[in-house]
């Protein structure tokens, strides 16, 4: 035995004399992992997070998150002198007295929108396989917090340099606390400390972004995590890939080495715009004063849906009885996000209630084959983009030479108008590749040969599927329609009948499928 | 599940790579892993390089990026590569030289067995029971006052986040006869100074001794417009707010709060920048666009002794974004 060995072995016997740790290691380290690229997006995440602490604890050296006025005297010339906080000016420092600072600034804002891409890829992966299904649905659930609190994360990192634009936005979340109905002065003075803005919002926030908020993602994360574990990762349907087993690489070596590799990737990539992309130059907006703004105020990307329906909201306020009620506040920034986070949140248990099943699901469903999931997801992400776009109505206008009353009214048609239609229009898709697959199945692929038969008839030769391509196409399983009893034997209405026939109707639209080729269908075919 | 209609054909037979039959190939496949390798230690160099070599204001011009620091670039590509490359490099590894055989592993119901879930209830109920939980209600019941009680404590500690509002968002700084003062050079402001057509920033005069914070900013904040007397759409009271066809609104958007800072000329209109709300000047301020749902507030403006424009009034509502107890009627 080489001295490394020795070594080695020695401080291994030292721990597990003392954990037992050896025992729970052996099983861990041959843990199988399925393999996919879409099963990367939630790694980015969680590697998206580890940068931003990394990044973030270097900033935090030399950031003051103070509200003093101080007089800027670093090395930026058109500030110097200038009257500002002791948050913006040591942003300034980081940006260009500190070496490797504005590297690391511009390297943790670009990791902070590619956490939240990564999410929303991740959470679209999820939804659209079928994932959060029996026994995920926690896991959904603590996914739907982890992003609602990505957004309020990043909107807090973004408003912690005091400049213009920051202020801005903290200006507009300011007044969407004004707007709550009964306490919303006083929610607005308790969190500002008094008038708006005073001096004791970027301490404020500094708190909540440095320590209280990344502290409930790590815990909430961890708890992800340890379901991926314990409940063992999902897997894409395929030969050999059953409902009872997961068919992968083990963790030791090859999982390692690419998830690690992986990260490595991913940090290498986020260095890379973070040297080469410039985002939020601080600098050229100034110091917040209430009193001015720049032009073509945008929040981040994952804001803007937000800020778009803000824009959006018909001006309506009702003025009665000596109160006021901002609805075109309070229904864009605060009713529609809710319900629309509200249902994302509960959607599993939704769509379990109207399929009627409540078994386990390991295996993945390709979109295509549950159209009425994928045409609601279609649904949420065409509206999402709607007010998206209209987030950026501005910009649109002054780049593509457009009203911004035709891109508002575009957009507040479109927000009713085109997600019913993006609903209907991937149904009939995943109905049509649902016919493609099965047409696939029993006549082959075509093969492109055109032969001429001896009496002249013009033909396509289609080459037969391979059977693992033939079983990838027909081991999806489709659900009957759930029958609802709207009255029993005797006649007499069962009490829950509305309940019922929404379900039943509900259930009826989930469960229209393109049938698949049977046993009989095939066996026809093989006698041709 | 139903019956398939295609049996399952099984793991399909693995192929082997190149590298796992070809010594050579297995050699060269080493090779690119030690160069991916080593990319990344020159990436470090690069970056150690930039940081003690490159001075920090130093300038460089590249196609496409144009001007840009050139001490900031090479750190962040030394960064980049250093890191990009350990990557790829262990994924190269993995991919070529590690087993490639996929792994069949068992998966259980994740419901626990019907006896453990069973032993389970009974353990809470038989412990449960010792403790005498179902019977000692007293006890239970003052446990769960106490509780409450002590779990409001945080929430009474909270209350010194903020002080109440009171009337504060009701109020400015403008008073009757209050000056107006150019922002940001702060001096009383004639008629005369403003062409038609132009704009000006304006803050109140504030009693001596009085700090201007930007609290103060938040409220105060006015926008001054001229234009031709002619050309107001106004009713007589809005009418005699003005002073030769100078009036004078609100810059703190009636929506959201920003800075209602964008005035076009021509049509007369000032553009909040954040959600495009529009007012239109000639109309004290009413709203033609956007989703703002009141005009700005107008102040009544006039002349002192000396020519100074000052308020006639304060305003007579709140300015910035609406609240619950805002009087808008």
């Amino acid at each position: 035995m080489k001295a490394r060995e020795r070594a080695a072995g020695a401080v291994l016997n030292y721990v597990d004399e003392r954990t037992g740790a050896a025992k729970w290691m052996k099983k861990t380290l041959t843990k199988v992992f399925p393999d996919h690229w879409s099963f990367m997006l939630g790694e980015i995440v969680l590697y998206s997070f580890i940068i931003l602490l990394l990044s973030g604890t270097f900033l935090t050296f030399w950031f003051d998150p103070s509200m003093n006025k101080v007089k800027y005297e670093g090395s930026y010339e058109p500030l110097q002198g200038v009257e500002m906080t002791a948050a913006y000016a040591s942003a300034l420092n980081i940006s260009f007295d500190v070496r490797g600072g504005l590297l690391m600034r511009q390297i943790h804002h670009w990791a902070a929108l590619i956490f939240l891409a990564a999410m929303v890829a991740h959470l679209l992966r999820v939804f659209f396989t079928g994932a959060f299904r029996k026994p995920r649905e926690m896991n959904w659930v603590i996914g739907v917090g982890l992003l609602t609190l990505g957004i309020v994360e990043g909107f807090l990192g973004y408003s912690l340099p005091d400049d213009l634009l920051s202020g801005t936005g903290v200006r507009i979340a300011e007044a969407i606390m004004q707007a709550i109905p009964v306490v919303g002065s006083y929610i607005s003075y308790f969190v500002f400390g008094g008038a708006f803005p005073g001096e004791l919002f970027i301490p404020r926030i500094y708190v909540a972004h440095v320590l209280l908020i990344p502290g409930i993602f790590l815990a909430l994360i961890t708890a992800h995590l340890m379901l991926v574990w314990y409940q063992k990762h999902t897997q894409y349907p395929g030969p050999g890939r059953t409902e009872r087993n997961v068919v992968g690489y083990p963790l030791l070596p090859v999982y390692m080495a690419k998830a690690g590799g992986f990260f490595f990737i991913v940090f290498g990539f986020t260095a890379f715009l973070g040297a080469v992309a410039q985002i939020n130059p601080i600098w050229i907006y100034g110091p917040y004063t209430p009193a001015q703004i720049g032009a073509g105020s945008q929040p981040d990307w994952y804001m803007g849906w937000l800020d778009g329906l803000v824009r959006m909201a018909p001006p309506i306020e009702t003025h009665a009885f000596g109160i006021t009620i901002s609805w075109n506040i309070l229904i864009p920034g605060l009713i529609v996000p809710g319900i629309l986070f509200t249902l994302m949140a509960f959607y599993p248990f939704i769509e379990s209630w109207i399929t009627g099943d409540k078994r386990e699901h390991h295996l993945l469903e390709r979109p295509r084959n549950n159209p009425n999931r994928t045409a609601i997801g279609a649904m949420a992400l065409t509206f999402t983009l709607v007010t998206l776009i209209n987030g950026g109505n501005d910009l649109l206008a002054t780049h593509f030479d457009l009203s911004i009353n035709q891109i508002m009214w575009f957009s507040r048609i479109g927000v009713f108008v085109l997600p019913p239609i993006a609903f209907i229009v991937t149904k009939r898709i995943c109905l049509a590749l649902q016919r493609a697959d099965r047409e696939m199945v029993l006549h082959g692929k075509e093969s492109g040969r055109l032969v001429m038969l001896p009496h002249g008839e013009f033909i396509e030769v289609h080459t037969p599927l391979s059977p693992e391509k033939a079983y990838a196409l027909t081991q999806h399983e489709q659900l009957p329609p759930l029958m609802a009893p709207e009255s029993d034997d005797r006649g007499v209405a069962l009490p829950r009948g509305i309940r019922n026939r929404i379900r039943a109707r509900w259930s009826a639209a989930a469960s229209e499928q393109v049938a698949k080729p049977t046993v009989e269908e095939l066996k026809e075919i093989e006698h041709h | 599940m139903s019956i398939q209609p295609i049996q399952d054909p099984g793991l399909p037979t693995h192929v082997h790579r190149k590298a796992d039959t070809d010594p050579i190939a297995a050699k060269r496949a080493e090779r690119q892993v030690a160069i991916l390798f080593l990319v990344s230690a020159l990436g470090t160099l690069l970056f150690i390089y930039s940081y003690l070599g490159i001075p920090q204001d130093q300038l460089i011009f590249l196609p496409i990026m144009g001007t840009t620091n050139a001490h900031q670039l090479f750190l962040g590509l030394g960064l980049a590569i250093a890191l990009f490359f350990i990557g790829m490099g262990a994924v190269h590894w993995a991919k070529t030289l590690m087993p490639d055989h996929e792994v069949v592993d068992h998966r259980k119901e994740q419901r626990s067995k019907d006896e453990d879930r069973e032993a389970f209830l009974a353990t809470i109920k038989e412990q449960g029971a010792t403790a005498g939980l179902g019977r000692r209600t007293l006890i239970k019941r003052t446990l769960g006052l106490s509780l409450g009680l002590v779990g409001l404590s945080p929430l009474l500690l909270l209350g010194d986040l903020g002080p109440l509002p009171g009337n504060e968002l009701n109020e400015t700084n403008w008073k009757k006869g209050t000056r107006l003062l150019t922002d940001p050079a702060l001096r009383p402001i004639r008629p005369a100074d403003l062409e038609v057509g132009a704009v000006a920033q304006i803050l109140p005069e504030l009693p001596a001794g009085k700090k201007r914070k930007l609290e103060d900013i938040a409220k105060d904040a006015l926008l001054l417009v001229r234009i031709r007397p002619e050309e107001f759409n106004l009713d007589a009271e809005r009418l005699s707010w003005t002073y030769q066809g100078i009036i004078a609104f609100s810059k703190i958007c009636s929506h959201m709060g920003c800075a209602v800072a964008l005035y076009e000329q021509t049509t007369k209109h000032l553009l909040c920048p954040c959600h495009q709300s529009t007012f239109d000047v000639t109309r004290a301020a009413e709203v033609i666009f956007g989703p703002a749902a009141r005009p700005l507030p107008q102040l009544p403006i006039t002349v002192d002794a000396d020519g100074y424009l000052i308020a006639q009034a304060p305003f007579n509502e709140a300015v910035g974004p609406s609240f619950w107890e805002r009087d808008s009627a």
